[in-house]
C-alpha cells in the first residue's frame, strides 16, 4: 500500500497532473469570464468523447497522430535536443507518403508500407537536417527546426500544386487504395470514424521508443548524450553522431504520423493556409508525458480528448472551441514552470517526507 | 507601367510589409539581449493585433481617426501583461524558456480568437475598423517623383518603427540601460557582482519586448488588413525572430533584415502582376527568410552569435 502511496505522491506524478487540474482551472476562470457554465462545459466534452461510438473512433483517430508527435519530441528530449520541428517533419512525412501514394501503382501490401516507409524517411531526414546543422555547424536546434516548419509548409504546398493538383481544388489527387491504410472492418465497428492501422503503429512505436532507449547499447549512448555530453565524449561516444541520429529518429515518428493522416484518414492532401499544429501539440504531450513512451500515450489521450470534445462544449455550453488551447496552452505553461506548480502542491510533498 | 513607378511601388510596399517586423525584431532584441529567449514573439504579435483591433473598434465612434492611436497604445500595454508570465516562469521560477515561449504562442492565438468570438457574437473576426491609420503624405517630399511615393507616402507607424530603431540603437549602445541590459545577457555574474539587478532587468526587457512586439501585430490590423482574425499574424512573428537573428541581435542589422524580408513579401505582389508565378513559385518567396536564416547560423553567409547568456538561468546562489 505504501508503494502505491509513493507512486501517487512522486514528483513526477504529481507536477503533470496537478498541471493539469491547473490548466482545467485557468479554462474554467476564461469561461465565467466570458460568461459560460464551465461545468457544463466540461460535462458536454466528456460527452462528446465517449457519447456515441462514432466520436469514441474519431477521438482515436484525433489521438493517433498526438502519440508520433509527442514521441518524436520525446526522443529528441532524451538526448538533450529540443525537437520544435515535430510540425515539420510531420508535414514532410505528408507530402512523402502522398507522393508515393499517387505515384506507384503496386499490389496493397507492397504500396501501403512504401508510403509509410517513405514518409518516416522522410520525415526522418527533414530532422536530421536540424540535427546535422547542430552537429556540424554548432547551430541551436530551436531556431532551425522553427525555420523547417515553415519551409516544410511551403515547400508541401509547393508539391501538391506543381505536381498532385485536382483540378479546381485547393487538394493533391487521391491516393491510390492500394496505399490507404484505413481499417475498414474496424471502421465500421464505430459507425464509419475514420479509423485506420496507425493507430496501431502508434503504440508499436512508443514499444520500438522504449526498447532502442532502454535496451539496446545505442539507445544508452543517446540517453548518455542527453545526460552529460561531455561525459559521454570523454568516454569515447561520438556526441555529434548521436545528435544527428537522435534527430533523425524522433524526425521518423513525426513522420510516420504525418503518412498515417494522409494514408488512413484524408487519402489526399490539402493546401495548408497555416500549420496544422499535431507537432506543437505533440511538444505538449511529450511534456506532460515526461518524455517516457507510456507518458506519451497517456498525454496524447488527454489533449486528443479535449481537442476533440471541445467540439462537444461549443455544442453543448456554447463556449468557442478555441478555449481548449487557452487549456492545453496554460497546461504546458505550468509544466514548464512547475516551480509555481510545487508552490500549489507543497503540502502533498511535505506530507510523504513526514511520513518517512 | 514604367520602371521607375515599379521600383517605386516596390518600395513603398516593402516598408508596408516590414513595418510589423521591424516592431516585433526590435521587441526580440531587448529580451535575447537581456538573456531571455523570446520565441514568444508570434504569440505577442497576436495579442497585438487583436487588442489593437479591439480598442480601436470600442474608440472608433468617440474618438474618430484618433482611435488606431487608441488602438496602438492599448497594444502597447496588452502585449507588455501578455509578456509577464514569460518572464515571471523564465525569470522568477527558472522555467525553461523555450517551453514557456511555445506556450505563450499556443495561448495567444486561443485566447485572442475565444474572445474575439465572445466579443463579437460568435464571429471568428473582428468587424471592420471603420478608423484605421491612414497614410501621411509629408509635405514637399511626397512630391519629389518617385521616390516620394516609395517613401513619404507612409503609414505612420512606419516611422514610428524606424524612429524606435535609431532610438533602440542609442539606448543599447550610448547609455548606461544599454550597458547594463547587454551586460546582463552576456554574463549576468559580472553584472551581478557590480550591483545590477539582474532580475529587474531581465523583467524590464522581457516586458518592453512584449510591448513592441504586440504594437508590430497592431500595426498589421490597424494598417493591411483593418480587422483580426486567426490568421491576421500568421507566422510574421517567426520571420520577425528571423530577422533578428538574420540581423545578428542588432537594432540596425534587424531593421535591414526585416525590410529585405519585407522585398520578399512586397516581390511576391509583382510577380503576381507581371504572371511570373509560373517561373517564381510564390512557396519559393514565402521560404525564403528561412532559408537564408538558416544560412546564416550554419555560417554560409556570414557568421551570427547570440547573447552568451541566451537561455541561461541566472540563478544569484550558483557559480
Amino acid at each position: 500500500m505504501n508503494r502505491v502511496i509513493a507512486i501517487f505522491t512522486k514528483e513526477s506524478f504529481l507536477v503533470p497532473v496537478a498541471a493539469i487540474i491547473l490548466g482545467l482551472l485557468t479554462g474554467a476562470v476564461a469561461m465565467l469570464a466570458g460568461g459560460f457554465n464551465p461545468i457544463q462545459a466540461y460535462a458536454s466534452l466528456v460527452e462528446k468523447v465517449f457519447g456515441s461510438s462514432y466520436n469514441f473512433g474519431e477521438t482515436i483517430r484525433q489521438i493517433t497522430p498526438l502519440i508520433f508527435t509527442g514521441l518524436s519530441v520525446a526522443f529528441a528530449f532524451r538526448t538533450g535536443l529540443f525537437n520544435i520541428g515535430a510540425e515539420g517533419q510531420f508535414i514532410i512525412g505528408m507530402i512523402a507518403s502522398t507522393a508515393v501514394g499517387i505515384s506507384f501503382d503496386l499490389p496493397a501490401y507492397i504500396h501501403a508500407p512504401l508510403a509509410v516507409i517513405a514518409g518516416a524517411l522522410a520525415g526522418g531526414l527533414w530532422g536530421a537536417i536540424a540535427g546535422w546543422l547542430k552537429a556540424a555547424r554548432g547551430v541551436n536546434e530551436v531556431i532551425t527546426t522553427i525555420m523547417l516548419n515553415w519551409i516544410a509548409l511551403y515547400f508541401a504546398n509547393y508539391v501538391v500544386k506543381a505536381f498532385y493538383l485536382q483540378e479546381g481544388q485547393q487538394r493533391s489527387e487521391m491516393i491510390k487504395d492500394s496505399a490507404s491504410i484505413s481499417f475498414a472492418w474496424l471502421s465500421q465497428m464505430f459507425d464509419s470514424a475514420r479509423l485506420h492501422w496507425g493507430t496501431l503503429l502508434a503504440i508499436l512505436a512508443a514499444v520500438f521508443f522504449y526498447i532502442l532507449l532502454w535496451k539496446t547499447k545505442s539507445g544508452f549512448e543517446l540517453r548518455a548524450v542527453g545526460l552529460n555530453p561531455h561525459a559521454s565524449e570523454y568516454a569515447g561516444m561520438n556526441v555529434n553522431r548521436n545528435v544527428v541520429n537522435a534527430m533523425f529518429v524522433g524526425g521518423m515518428f513525426a513522420g510516420i504520423g504525418g503518412a498515417c493522416e494522409i494514408l488512413g484518414v484524408f487519402h489526399y492532401q490539402s493546401i495548408m493556409a497555416a500549420q496544422p499544429g499535431y507537432g506543437f501539440d505533440g511538444i505538449a504531450v511529450a511534456l506532460i508525458g515526461g518524455n517516457t513512451p507510456l507518458g506519451v500515450i497517456l498525454g496524447a489521450i488527454l489533449f486528443g480528448m479535449l481537442t476533440f470534445g471541445a467540439a462537444g462544449m461549443k455544442f453543448g455550453a456554447g463556449v468557442p472551441v478555441e478555449l481548449i488551447r487557452v487549456v492545453i496552452s496554460s497546461v504546458i505553461f505550468f509544466v514548464a514552470a512547475h516551480g509555481i506548480v510545487k508552490f500549489f502542491i507543497k503540502p502533498l510533498l511535505q506530507k510523504k517526507e513526514g511520513g518517512n | 507601367m514604367d520602371w521607375g513607378v515599379i521600383i517605386g511601388n516596390l518600395i513603398h510596399d516593402t516598408i508596408v510589409f516590414s513595418t510589423a517586423l521591424i516592431f516585433a525584431a526590435l521587441g526580440g532584441m531587448y529580451s535575447e539581449r537581456s538573456g531571455v529567449v523570446n520565441i514568444a514573439l508570434e504569440g505577442m504579435m497576436v495579442i497585438g493585433a487583436f487588442t489593437g483591433a479591439v480598442f480601436t473598434f470600442f474608440a472608433q465612434d468617440s474618438f474618430g481617426s484618433l482611435a488606431p492611436w487608441i488602438g496602438l497604445v492599448g497594444a502597447c500595454i496588452a502585449g507588455a501583461l501578455f509578456a509577464t508570465p514569460h518572464a515571471v516562469a523564465s525569470i522568477t521560477f527558472k522555467a525553461d524558456q523555450v517551453v514557456s515561449g511555445v506556450a505563450l504562442n499556443f495561448l495567444a492565438t486561443g485566447l485572442s480568437v475565444y474572445l474575439t468570438k465572445i466579443i463579437f457574437n460568435g464571429a471568428g473576426q473582428t468587424t471592420t475598423l471603420q478608423q484605421v491609420f491612414s497614410k501621411w503624405h509629408i509635405p514637399v517630399l511626397s512630391d519629389i517623383p518617385i521616390l516620394g511615393h516609395a517613401i513619404f507616402e507612409g503609414y505612420p507607424t512606419s516611422y514610428i518603427a524606424f524612429a524606435l530603431v535609431a532610438l533602440s540603437w542609442y539606448l543599447l549602445f550610448k547609455t548606461s540601460f544599454g550597458l547594463r541590459l547587454r551586460a546582463v545577457g552576456e554574463h549576468p555574474r559580472a553584472a551581478d557582482t557590480v550591483g545590477i539587478n539582474v532580475k529587474r532587468m531581465r523583467y524590464t526587457a522581457v516586458m518592453i519586448s512584449g510591448a513592441l512586439a504586440a504594437m508590430g501585430g497592431a500595426t498589421i490590423a490597424l494598417t493591411t488588413t483593418s480587422n483580426f482574425s486567426h490568421n491576421t499574424v500568421s507566422g510574421q512573428g517567426f520571420i520577425a525572430l528571423a530577422a533578428l537573428i538574420f540581423g545578428k541581435w542588432h537594432p540596425a542589422g534587424a531593421m535591414g533584415a526585416a525590410l529585405f524580408f519585407g522585398v520578399a513579401q512586397a516581390i511576391k505582389s509583382l510577380v503576381q502582376i507581371f504572371g511570373l508565378t509560373k517561373y517564381v513559385p510564390t512557396e519559393v518567396i514565402f521560404m525564403l527568410p528561412y532559408i537564408l536564416t538558416i544560412l546564416v547560423l550554419a555560417g554560409v553567409v556570414g557568421r551570427s552569435s547570440a547573447p552568451a547568456a541566451l537561455g541561461k538561468v541566472y540563478d544569484t546562489g550558483s557559480r
